[in-house]
């Protein structure tokens, strides 16, 4: 077969007038099968030529691993285009993961030492690329040898090779640090940015390396110096800056070195304060340095007329026509808000007008630093702009906005009657975008309010009345109605002027959101329970009420036909108990902080006084985040009001952050519930537990095999997170037989002082008929007992 | 560091993909998928920057082609533009007036002055002469080996 002689642009050009994917694939399915054919020949004339074929068909996606040899080949061969085109390949189709990279590593030795300098830059630029450790440690002193050679060439491209070589095997910092330093006495810029670029990796990864660079600060210094009062230098010049690369980096460089370090950044000021103030602003370039500059200035130990000077460049920034300008000034606001609180507030107009801004990133960030500014001053200014924002800001931002204002309400309300209003106001305006922890919060808040039943009630109906289409919305309403319908009745209200309420309108209401479709099962159960208590507060229309019950009773939803027959069953049998069961709650003790949460179980305990039949009720409710519907556990007699959740306990256990829906939480089993840790291709792994002492876990894993031949050669290793440590003792075999007719046992032992969450990597190898499976898997599931 | 450098056209063909952090082949595609998506589907008064996973992209459009850089979380994003706008330059002063056809069919030149301008995800040289003159030194040494050695001439290597 003759070898494939289609020369490369033109194959391009080939591939580019297939009008189909299917056409493109024939083309490059050919051509191919010609470039194995002609690898096989081992002709070395085209074999640079087909494996940069190989490389733009990689490119559009397609399958090139059997070039990887031929890449080789192309390195070792004496040409120039040749290497140049195998370490390309090598760069694109090898990387450490592969055998076939260490095979190179020779390669890139003897070039290394080659006498052409673009030979060594190719070499030097690949290990720098994707050397992985072991190549890295195998050609460690090659690269420090290259980084004292004269030739500047060779010498920047030696020192990021050193950088990629550190970063891999960070051992190996001690091997530059004699070379690094003196690299800075150059004149090349490639090379000092170079050194820079390794002494800044360095000192990143070993604070040690640090100390001994701090004495290179005075150099720095100067060589700063010079880039700013030197001529015009054309050929490091960008947009009249001289060489801005090697200023942002060096910037970079002492901010690491005058970190928790008074004397060093007392010897940086002069210099940083001459770099913000005589940088011209007009170009990117300016920019940029200024920018290093300011994250330089905040994160050194610099005085306080320096900080003044970042912040306000800052806010110079804010006001920048170039939206990529304002998008930096407020991420390093946001970052800076928590230190320099006051500096950053001068800028508040600024900011809080950047909620205008048309770019939606921008906007985000300025909702996140409005919300940092906000105090108990301007509490009432921001609101009333934030509340403005949330009518137009874009769906994204509108969960964020309206968790942020509730909890900026909750620290800084000026008053009672505000919060409420600035609440429903939320409610109304984004009530569908709120979180789900919202509502019982917001009825905790109502409870506490006692002078504004009336109020509250009364705006809460209108709001309804208008629109009962936001479900949070629409269950604080449906509860406050429920439990203070009297004041709509009465229709006295101090605050307002309202409107008289009668009966039939309230039932009205609370059946139209019972009927209506776009009512959650978690809003009906509201509608419902609130028209079941006010059945005792109202006299005229319990018949009403009673219909709509007993109709519920049939409904198709479970748990709303669970509350209607046990309301049901209130009327009936036990109607002597309605009104005291259905009287006022009392009001509801405050749960810590409005926190994001989004799971918190908490033990009710009004059942207290009713557990008639069954002693030691505990009714557990939970809000999962995942779904609004309360489970009402061994609920007989219907208390069980969504809304009444956060009553805690003395002894409750708060358990947070917890998803799995631990229906018994807080009640302490004997035994911990074992778990399946994996159960894939017909092995199974389960994990039985026993706690030993206060910390330590013991887990007995048995494995099983439950297809028709035997695993053998089986082995299991587990990785836990830091802060645990685990032992794994010896296994009872390693043979798993088929059709579970028998087991391997093994014993792990976990030691969590922390009581870090327990979650653990499983990596699973066996032999089945001759091929070996590996296995890596997750095992998140482990019950809360055994970590906590 | 860079951690990868995108180029891509309007209709999200890859042009050019450099990576400096080893990932296998299936992950690459994966990210670029996303990415490719992510990009193409801003607006043209958006900002350059945006935040994806835990790194933060940069990326500007010249002409039919878009410059996309990978850059870790302590980088600075307003150089990271100096950047992609330096490796244009040079492309331009390379190929004479660069237009996507040009880095389609001398893709490997496209990644040989790439070479020469960063290393590691790092700028290694930041004179653009220098940069240009290297190149041209290598493509010299290219042309006179064959000429001296034999074999294929410079337009028939590839």
């Amino acid at each position: 077969m003759a070898p494939s002689s289609v020369k490369l642009q033109e194959l391009i050009r080939l591939i580019r007038t297939a009008k189909t994917q299917a056409e493109e694939r024939a083309i490059i399915q050919k051509e191919c099968a010609d470039i194995r054919s002609s690898f096989r020949e081992e002709d070395p004339s085209f074999r640079c030529r087909n494996v940069a074929k190989l490389l733009y068909m990689h490119m559009l996606g397609y399958p090139a691993h059997f070039g990887q040899m031929e890449c080789l080949k192309l390195i070792a061969s004496p040409r120039f285009s040749d290497k140049r085109v195998g370490y390309l390949g090598a760069m694109l189709l090898l990387d450490e993961r592969q055998d076939a990279s260490l095979l190179i590593t020779n390669s890139i030795k003897n070039d290394m030492n080659h006498n052409s300098q673009y030979v060594q830059g190719l070499a030097l630029c690949t290990l720098g690329c994707m050397g992985s450790s072991e190549m890295c440690r195998d050609l460690a002193t090659e690269v420090e040898r290259l980084l004292k050679t004269s030739n500047s060439y060779i010498k920047k491209k030696a020192a990021l090779s050193a950088v990629h070589v550190v970063r891999k095997v960070p051992e190996l910092i001690e091997l530059y640090i004699p070379a690094a330093e003196s690299l800075l006495g150059g004149k090349n810029h490639g090379v000092l940015h170079s050194a820079v670029v390794l002494i800044t990796e360095m000192c990143v990864r070993n604070p040690e390396a640090t100390c001994k660079f701090k004495k290179v600060v005075p150099e720095l210094v100067q060589i700063m110096k010079n880039l700013i009062m030197s001529g015009y230098s054309p050929e490091h010049n960008v947009g009249g800056i001289s060489d801005p690369f090697l200023q942002v980096q060096m910037l970079c460089l002492m901010r690491i070195l005058g970190q928790n370090d008074d004397e060093v950044s007392e010897a940086m000021n002069d210099i940083l304060a001459q770099v913000a103030t005589n940088t011209d602003t007009s170009k990117n370039a300016g920019n940029a340095i200024l920018y290093e500059t300011v994250l330089t200035i905040m994160d050194i130990r610099s005085e306080s007329g320096l900080r003044v000077l970042a912040v306000n460049i800052l806010g110079r920034f804010l006001l920048n026509s170039d939206k990529n300008i304002r998008y930096i000034a407020m991420t390093s606001l946001l970052k800076m808000v928590q230190t320099d609180h006051n500096a950053v507030q001068r800028h508040r107009g600024t900011i809080v007008d950047c909620l205008k801004d048309t770019d939606a990133s921008v906007k985000r960030r300025a909702l996140d630093l409005t919300f940092a500014l906000i105090n108990g001053h301007n509490i009432r200014s921001m609101i009333k702009e934030l509340l403005q924002f949330l009518d137009h800001c874009p769906a994204e931002l509108r969960s964020d906005c309206a968790s942020g204002i509730f909890l900026a309400a909750e620290k800084y309300a000026p008053s009672k009657r505000w919060h409420i209003d600035t609440i429903l106001r939320v409610l109304t305006t984004a009530g569908s975008y709120v979180r789900d922890e919202t509502v019982p919060n917001l009825i905790q808040l109502i409870t506490n309010t006692s002078e504004l039943y009336a109020y509250t009630v009364h705006k809460l109906y209108q709001a309804v009345l208008a629109d009962i289409s936001q479900q949070p919305l629409v269950q604080v309403a449906a509860w406050c109605i429920g439990e203070y319908g009297e004041f709509l009745l009465s229709g006295t209200c101090e605050e307002e002027k309202t409107v008289k309420v009668t009966e039939d309108d309230m039932l009205d209401v609370l059946e139209m959101i019972l009927q209506s479709h776009m009512s959650s099962p978690a809003t009906r159960g509201y509608a419902l329970t609130s028209l079941m208590k006010l059945s005792t507060r109202i006299s005229d229309n319990v018949d009403r009420i009673r219909k709509i019950v007993s109709i519920y009773g049939s409904c198709i939803d479970v748990e709303l036909q669970q509350r209607a027959i046990e309301y049901n069953t209130l009327f009936k049998k036990y109607d002597h108990m309605r009104v005291a069961v259905l009287e006022r709650m009392p009001v509801i003790e405050k749960n810590s902080q409005v926190c994001s949460d989004k799971s918190t179980k908490v033990l009710n305990d009004e059942n207290k006084p009713f557990s008639l039949s069954k002693p030691n009720q505990t009714e557990v409710k939970i809000q999962n985040a995942a779904n609004q519907q309360t489970v009402d556990l061994l609920d007989l007699i219907g208390i069980s009001d969504p809304s009444s959740t956060p009553v805690v306990q003395n002894n409750q256990e708060k358990m947070v952050g917890g998803e799995l829906l631990d229906l018994l939480g807080g009640i302490n089993f004997g035994a911990i519930p074992s778990i399946t840790a994996y159960n894939k291709n017909g092995l199974t792994v389960e994990f039985f537990f026993e706690k030993v002492g206060n910390n330590e876990l013991s887990i007995q894993l048995k494995a099983k095999n439950a297809t028709a031949k035997d695993m053998k050669e089986f082995i299991l290793q587990a990785a836990v997170p830091k802060n645990i440590q685990i032992h794994l003792q010896a296994p009872s075999g390693s043979v798993l037989p088929a059709l579970c007719s028998g087991c391997v046992s093994q014993t792990i032992l976990i030691s969590n002082p922390n009581k870090v969450s327990l979650k653990m990597r499983l990596r699973l190898s066996y032999s089945i008929e001759g091929s070996t499976v590996q296995d890596i898997c997750e095992v998140n599931n482990f019950p809360p007992q055994t970590w906590q | 560091m860079m951690q990868f450098m995108l180029l891509f056209s309007r209709q999200g063909k890859l042009r050019l993909q450099k990576w400096y952090v080893p990932l296998s082949d299936k992950e690459k595609k994966k990210i670029t998928r996303e990415l490719v998506q992510t990009v193409l589907a801003r607006k043209p008064k958006m900002c350059s920057f945006l935040e994806w996973r835990d790194l933060k992209i940069v990326y500007k459009r010249y002409a039919s082609l878009y410059f996309c850089c990978a850059i870790e979380d302590q980088d600075n994003e307003l150089i990271t533009l100096e950047i992609i706008h330096r490796y244009v330059e040079l492309l331009d002063k390379y190929f004479g007036s660069v237009c996507e056809l040009d880095i389609i069919f001398n893709f490997e030149k496209a990644y040989f002055i790439l070479d020469e301008f960063l290393l590691g995800g790092e700028a290694q040289e930041t004179s653009k002469k220098n940069v240009l003159k290297a190149i041209e030194q290598a493509d010299l040494l290219q042309e006179s080996q064959n000429e001296d050695w034999g074999g294929l001439s410079s337009d028939d290597i590839l």
